[in-house]
């Protein structure tokens, strides 16, 4: 129960809240005033919305493709954009439409598992480290320090050449790289909130520990490492583009918007659309989990939320 | 006063905690009791100590930071040598606190029944639903109007008055013996201020608590103690009965405090208000105290060879009108201020 939601733009069942002022009876939770707020947020509004048909078109993407991802047909090669195949055919006659539309699950995939494996590890990492300080502190936050002066993409790559190829190494590998992201990011928000008078009043009347920990610590520093999750994914969808570009992350004939980008460079000169679509497709959800993470980070930031909260509309 | 065991006594606490600019000697040697159902009032500046002394009694202080030394013997159990875990069960049923601020003492993301029922669940095997039936109760205790309907209200839906009495049911959920209280009235206006005023003592008259009560106005002191600690610079400079202390007061700092107390009923001289009395200065730096008496720098009267080198001891000085004696650490305890004292001054 942290109060707050995870950015995912597939949990918005409430969107119709969007119009609701924040005065209204019964006392709504946090997270719904929240939401409220962002659905506020036009840019921020359509972002989520956009993510939304994107997530939605990776779930059902077999009932939406117009034809299988892997339907070669040599006769309709290098096909330019036409009424018949939108987003034009690669150098295998394969419908680039289809192949965008079933690359989003892996792209997706790959992203929300890497963040996923990321939070879950930097957010436990920072929280110790934030809390306890001293030499708990000192110790993982070194360590911390170690994995983030490698560069990032040489130790994906590193990962992947011991893990070996695939979509779920490639989420591993990314995952990993972004754990002292998380790890500086929570650790930086409890540094603040363990300091507040109701942590300490909580603690006075004999709270434990994990308790402290659990139900006042990570809620109230759960804002910046919200945003930072929806800025994380972006930057996984982006970096698993480009480990598929390297050849390191999913592996041909499925296909993965980096993968198809790879594909599609020698034909640059030649056609166009084979590297045009995936990268829009790339571009578009990158920007909207940024303008997301915006519209986040205005929302949660408390000063700013009473001014919006105030004088709304 | 002093006939029953004390709840708490404290002897020679001492806390200095480390600072980038060296260590700083935040609480120097204090000792003091505090008896069941008796209020102790805390008296000082910004900075004199109060808080700090208090929260090293419950090990609230930060880790690492703070040197906590001395006695404080809890129930005749000693806080500063307790283990973590039986310090932990202590804050609560032996000790409870109530914070200075009310808009930041609750947790602002977790309902007021959820902040209530975790106190009463961390040291008894109550069930939940037994325990949102108790936060109800002590909600209808501290005077909150719908105590079943706040049970569900977060803390920004309450007022300040409001959340100040859900602070204090949080810190009486499991009857302490000891209930400490920081600035807890600071921060509201004087007419919920007198209001919790009276729903402490009616607390404390009901289960004989004894109550350290932190503040710097006089104004409360006089209205609530029993007793008072004047604090300066780390030290108890005076302390005695309230009667001893507001009215005798011996020590030039409390005389300076007691002075600087507007009087709304002196009349404006030609419609010009007299200005404030005030005592100039600023308190000394806990890492740089002077050698003598520490309120030397700023002491008015500075009336013996001693105030600059040495520092005076807390000792008796004179009668005292309870059973209390009447302590202050002075060199220069004024005659004139004294009324029917006669030695100028205290060894």
């Amino acid at each position: 129960m942290t109060g707050q939601p995870l950015p995912e733009p597939a949990a918005s069942p409430t969107a119709t809240d969007a119009g609701v002022p924040s005065t209204s009876r019964p006392p709504r939770p946090r997270w719904r005033e929240t939401l409220g707020l962002l659905l506020r947020n036009p840019t921020a509004a359509g972002s989520a919305l956009v993510l939304l048909g994107i997530v939605l078109m990776a779930i059902f993407d077999e009932s939406i493709a117009p034809s299988g991802a892997n339907q070669i047909s040599v006769e309709d090669r290098l096909q330019a954009p036409s009424w018949e195949h939108p987003f034009g055919t690669d150098d295998l006659g394969r419908d680039i439409l289809s192949r965008v539309i079933l690359g989003a699950g892996v792209s997706l995939r790959v992203g929300f598992l890497a963040v996923g494996i990321a939070l879950l590890i930097g957010t436990v990492i920072g929280l110790l480290a934030g809390y306890y300080g001293r030499w708990v502190d000192d110790v993982l936050m070194r360590f911390m320090d170690m994995l983030f002066a490698f560069p990032a993409v040489l130790l994906a790559i590193a990962i992947l050449a011991v893990r070996g190829p695939g979509s779920g190494n490639t989420a591993l590998a990314i995952g990993i790289v972004y754990v002292p992201i998380f790890a500086r990011v929570t650790r930086a928000s409890v540094l603040g909130v363990r300091e507040e008078v109701y942590v300490r009043a909580s603690r006075s009347v004999g709270a434990s520990d994990l308790r402290l920990l659990t139900r006042h610590v990570l809620p109230n520093a759960a804002p910046p490492i919200i945003v930072q999750t929806s800025i994380s994914l972006a930057f996984a969808v982006l970096a698993e583009a480009a480990l598929s570009f390297l050849g390191l992350g999913t592996q041909p004939p499925n296909p993965s918007w980096g993968l198809m980008l790879a594909e599609g460079r020698g034909y640059i000169d030649l056609a166009w659309w084979l590297a045009f679509f995936p990268g829009m497709a790339i571009f578009l959800t990158v920007l909207c989990f940024n303008l997301l993470g915006d519209g986040l980070r205005d929302v949660l930031d408390p000063r700013q939320r009473t001014l919006m909260a105030g004088g709304g509309r | 006063m002093s006939a029953p065991t004390p709840v708490l006594e404290v002897e020679d606490l001492r806390v200095r905690l480390r600072t980038p600019r060296g260590p700083a000697d935040v609480v120097n040697g204090l000792s003091y009791s505090v008896g069941p159902g008796e209020t102790v009032a805390v008296v000082g500046e910004s900075g004199s100590g109060k808080s700090v002394s208090v929260l090293a009694l419950l090990g609230l202080l930060p880790r690492g930071v703070a040197t906590v030394t001395g006695r404080a013997l809890l129930q005749g159990e000693d806080l500063l040598t307790m283990p973590p875990e039986r310090l932990r069960q202590v804050r609560g049923p032996g000790a409870g606190m109530v914070f200075q601020d009310p808009m930041t003492s609750l947790n602002p993301v977790l309902t007021i029944g959820r902040q209530l029922v975790e106190g009463l669940r961390a040291h008894s095997d109550m069930d939940k639903a037994a325990a949102r039936r108790r936060a109800a109760e002590l909600l209808g205790e501290v005077g909150l109007p719908d105590p079943d309907g706040a049970l569900d209200r977060y803390p920004h839906e309450l007022s300040g008055g409001m959340r100040q009495r859900v602070i204090i049911a949080i810190a009486l959920s499991n009857s302490p013996a000891l209930l400490i209280a920081d600035e807890a009235t600071t921060a509201l206006d004087v007419t919920v201020q007198a209001q919790i005023i009276d729903l402490v003592e009616k607390l404390q008259a009901d289960h004989g608590t004894g109550v350290i009560w932190i503040t710097h106005d006089l104004g409360v002191v006089a209205g609530i103690a029993d007793r008072v600690l004047v604090m300066y610079g780390g030290r108890c400079v005076e302390d005695g009965t309230v009667d001893d202390v507001l009215e005798h007061p011996a020590h030039p700092y409390t005389r300076g405090l007691l002075g600087a107390l507007p009087d709304l009923a002196q009349p404006a001289v030609d419609g010009v208000v007299p200005d404030l009395a005030t005592v100039p200065g600023t308190p000394p730096a806990p890492t740089d105290l002077p050698p003598g008496c520490v309120f030397w720098p700023r002491c008015p009267v500075r009336g013996d060879a001693r105030c600059e080198t040495e520092q005076p001891p807390l000792v008796q000085i004179g009668p005292s009108s309870g059973a209390l004696p009447h302590r202050a650490a002075t060199w220069c305890t004024e005659t004139s201020a004294l009324g029917t004292e006669s030695s100028g001054e205290a060894r």
